[in-house]
């Protein structure tokens, strides 16, 4: 896959149809799904609502769940997360926009932890990127790519949802 | 002194005192907070931010409220909090309290959280210790009190959202207070219109006016128009000091009662650092009525001090 | 005894109206001649003073020298060889050392410790009541004849003004100076800096000026009353000068000193609780500085004293109010003078005679004046040379002095006390 083949909406729909599948193949009969502030949250908005799925969607930020914390900071505008008040037991559909490092992955994963014990745990993703450092791999994705390593994606949305590819000197030399 | 305060890429490092920091970090820990008010309403109240830290809340002053609150804050970030109340005596010298200090550096302690019945305990501290160690002055004599400034400034903002067109009227013994002492430096930095504070003469620091604020004898003419009101709690000593003729007298002067309320905006908002001597400042049926917003004011302090945790241990490696 | 010959100096000697280059003669310890020259002096010791002001000793009217009693501050040896470097050649010591001077004993044991460190003028100022407790008599006409040039209460508050009333009646029937520090300890209120602005602003408590001009008020009323020979030491604030100055008006036998650092430093100087200026009384207000350098220049004021108080580190470390108050200031005593004549608060021959003939004339002692007889108590200093307050140049043992670091210009090259040079400027 090259990088003018982002396109969002076809990447979608593949997740789409995998997590169609998924759906038979892992039991989710009542699942919850829960986006991952904030190119995840919009994904995950898309596919609430194209999957059907009854129960409400969470929103999950993670920034105090971060590894990087010493480094980077807490940026003051962190939303806490928007979590069902029961996970116990849940069949949860975890969704963010870009799997690269499996960092973001593994905090979402503790902090759904925090809240109890869920059934089961299905990571689901519009790119994956290659560059894993931890031995967490999705589900299932939209599509794989491989970038340099000075190069960033963000997801823009929801009207239209956007995928950009960015060179981190560029991103430095804008801000 | 604000260099203390402050790393050399100008990230918070100790919060000691208002005084000297600048409306962007003020503003900074307002909204730092902001985010962590959900976390005590969540059903799992913590999150791992500071896990692995060490932080130390070291009571020179006894103050069960205060320190619960920021063993609470600590907690909620995951760090191990351990609190050692120290009763000093009048008697006791600096060599002891840096002793002290010495010790607990030996044990790895990330945040010092110190409160002490002597004005610059805080800056004392700071200075001698290792530089690696963030102290936050949780009350140092009749000098500071930010945190708990800053948490007043936290439910102003809550519901007053802006500072610029706000009159702020604090009413009662500003001169050993500590606390009055922060909040004139935060409301002055965030750009409140006016600060009214209102006191006999015998509870009023010379040159008060120079802190910026406009000074009121009567409280009945100060209350006029204002926005928000914050009462200054009145400790039972002063009356053995020559300093009040009594309980009583003070209230029918200076306590706010549902009357004299009625004299400042329809939605002005009552604050009170507490605990409320009901009666002698305030009126029981204020305290507990619509306009006071004391009890939120205990909320917002966890999540002002979660705040100010988190962003005194941020930018460690950058730590001067 | 050397005889000595200083040549090429600019002699100050304001005692004798000399302000002119020349040479000085001292023989058996005592001046011999000053510009006229002696036939056939054969000097064992030339001093050339070229370029530096030949004077006479200062006299400084209080310095702790920790000894006896508190010696983990100061010893009578380190604190004489700070004075000594600083020129001053006479200095009185303040009745609170360990045990109290209100004892022959005491006295003898300073004098023996005065010859053991070869400095030989300590004046013992003797305590005003037994222990300095503020409630009996001490043995005043004792203490005089033990060597004590007055009687002073130091910082230590009295029980009441009948007390003091008694006290000035009895020193002044054995015609002793009384030497107060104004002071109404109960308006102090446990302060530790000026009532002011800065107290205000980071929570100390304050020292209202009041509690200084109250108590001038009331010395001034006492000392009419009784005829006492009183002296305020170290005075710090506008209203005590308007006081004292009326009352030399009025013809009421005072004087006055104030210490170099409160012709220097005002509230707003004083670093947020930096414990080095932490100082009893407490830096006060532009205003009064500028009242004090007016009552300096118009010799409402009549000295200039160091109030030497060394410190250990100890003593210092901690939280502002904790710490204990005082400067190590002998030192800077000079140069700091000297700052005084640079933006011409003072003339440089006012200058030196509120170190030398001034004190000495408030003490009543045949010194602070180059008159051919007296002692040969001389300073000589280049008032150009520079030299900066750190470890290698200073001799005290307290390091406290807010000006650690900083550069001044005027040091002292010579000290002679009674004809024997005690200090050389390596």
């Amino acid at each position: 896959m090259s990088n003018n083949t982002l396109e969002a909406s076809t990447l979608l729909d593949k997740l789409e149809s995998e997590l169609k599948q998924l759906f038979s193949t892992r039991k989710l009969t009542q699942p919850l799904m829960i986006g991952i502030h904030s190119g995840g949250a919009l994904i995950a908005k898309e596919l609430h609502q194209r999957l059907a799925i009854e129960k409400t969607l969470g929103i999950m930020d993670i920034s105090f769940y971060r590894d990087d914390f010493p480094q980077t900071g807490i940026n003051s505008k962190t939303k806490p997360s928007q979590l069902p008040m029961q996970m116990e037991n849940q069949d949860i559909i975890l969704i963010d926009d870009v799997f690269y490092t499996g960092r973001t992955a593994r905090a979402a994963l503790n902090e759904i932890f925090d809240y109890g014990r869920p059934n089961q745990v299905i990571l689901a993703v519009l790119i994956e990127r290659y560059g894993r450092q931890v031995p967490l791999r999705p589900d299932c994705s939209g599509g794989t790519i491989t970038l340099a390593e000075d190069k960033s994606i963000k997801l823009t949305g929801p009207d239209p949802l956007t995928i950009n590819v960015k060179s981190l000197d560029t991103q430095l030399s804008a801000t | 002194m604000s260099n203390l305060q402050l790393t050399q890429e100008g990230h918070l490092k100790h919060f000691i005192t208002i005084e000297g920091l600048s409306k962007e970090i003020l503003t900074n820990i307002l909204d730092t907070a902001e985010s962590f008010i959900g976390i005590s309403q969540q059903q799992v109240k913590k999150v791992p931010l500071l896990r692995g830290k060490t932080i130390v809340n070291l009571f020179f002053e006894n103050s069960t409220r205060t320190r619960t609150t920021f063993e609470l804050a600590a907690s909620r970030l995951s760090a191990d909090v351990i609190s050692i109340d120290i009763q000093t005596s009048a008697t006791s010298k600096g060599e002891s309290l840096l002793d002290t200090i010495r010790n607990l550096e030996a044990m790895h302690v990330d945040i010092f959280v110190v409160r002490h019945a002597i004005s610059g305990a805080g800056h004392f501290i700071a200075q001698n210790t290792a530089p690696h160690i963030s102290v936050i002055n949780a009350g140092d004599g009749q000098h500071a009190h930010p945190t708990q400034a800053m948490l007043d400034m936290f439910t102003i903002r809550q519901h007053k959202h802006e500072f610029n067109t706000l009159k702020v009227g604090i009413i009662g013994d500003i001169l050993h207070s500590r606390v009055v002492r922060s909040q004139i430096q935060a409301l002055n930095t965030l750009g409140v219109e006016e600060i009214r504070v209102v006191a006999p003469k015998t509870l009023l620091p010379s040159h008060v006016e120079q802190l910026g604020v406009s000074v009121f004898n009567n409280i009945e003419e100060s209350l006029d128009d204002l926005d928000v009101i914050i009462m200054v709690r009145l400790q039972k000593e002063r009356m053995t000091s020559a300093l009040l003729p009594s309980e009583r007298e003070y209230f029918k002067c200076f306590g706010l009662t549902d009357e004299r309320l009625k004299l400042a905006k329809a939605d002005a908002i009552v604050m009170h650092p507490g605990p409320i001597n009901r009666g002698v400042e305030i009126a029981s049926s204020i305290a507990d009525g619509p306009q006071s917003v004391i009890l939120q004011q205990v909320s917002n302090g966890i999540a002002i001090r979660m705040a100010v945790m988190s962003l005194t241990l941020q930018n460690k490696e950058y730590a001067v | 005894m050397k005889k000595i010959h200083i040549t090429n100096g600019r002699i100050i000697d304001p005692a004798n109206h000399i302000d002119q280059t020349g040479s000085l003669y001292i023989a058996d310890g005592k001046i011999l001649s000053v510009l006229n020259p002696i036939a056939d002096f054969s000097a064992d010791i030339s001093i050339d003073a070229t370029n530096n002001i030949v004077c006479p000793g200062f006299i400084d009217l209080s310095v702790r020298l920790r000894d006896p009693g508190q010696t983990h501050k100061g010893t009578l040896q380190s604190e004489t060889i700070a004075a000594a470097s600083a020129g001053v050649t006479g200095l009185c010591l303040p009745p609170d050392t360990q045990p109290v001077i209100d004892t022959q004993a005491v006295t003898e044991l300073i004098n023996d410790k005065a010859e053991k460190a070869n400095y030989s003028q300590v004046y013992p100022i003797a305590a005003l009541t037994y222990q300095l407790a503020g409630k009996e008599l001490s043995s005043m006409a004792t203490l005089k004849q033990a060597g004590c040039v007055a009687v002073s209460n130091a910082n230590a508050p009295l029980a009441n003004l009948l007390v003091l009333r008694r006290a000035m009646e009895y020193a002044s029937s054995h015609n002793l100076l009384v030497i107060l520090h104004p002071e109404e300890h109960s308006l102090n209120n446990n302060g530790c800096t000026h009532e002011g602005f800065f107290s205000t602003r980071y929570g100390l408590p304050g020292i209202p000026e009041a509690s200084e001009s109250i108590a001038v008020a009331q010395y001034l009323e006492l000392a009419r009353l009784t005829g006492c020979r009183l002296h305020f030491s170290q005075i710090s604030c506008k209203a005590a000068v308007i006081k004292i100055q009326q009352a030399k008006k009025y013809g009421i036998n005072i004087t006055a000193d104030v210490a170099i650092h409160q012709l220097h430093l005002t509230e707003n100087d004083i670093e947020p609780f930096n414990s080095s200026y932490h100082v009893i009384p407490p830096f006060r207000t532009t205003k009064d500085l500028q009242k004090l350098r007016e009552g300096l220049a118009n010799g409402t004021i009549n000295a200039i004293c160091s109030d030497h108080q060394p410190h250990d580190l100890d003593a210092k470390l901690g939280a502002f109010p904790e710490t204990e108050p005082g400067i190590a200031s002998v030192e800077t005593l000079l140069p700091l003078m000297l700052c005084l004549v640079e933006d011409n608060t003072i003339t440089l021959s006012q200058g030196i005679a509120c170190l030398s003939q001034n004190p000495a004339s408030i003490l009543g002692i045949n010194s602070g004046a180059l008159t051919p007889g007296f002692n040969a108590d001389v300073c000589i200093f280049n008032a150009a040379l520079s030299w900066a307050v750190n470890q290698q140049n200073w001799k005290s043992a307290g390091l406290n002095t807010p000006y650690w670091g900083e550069v001044f210009k005027g040091r002292v090259t010579h000290t002679l006390q009674s004809g024997k040079i005690i200090y050389t400027l390596e």
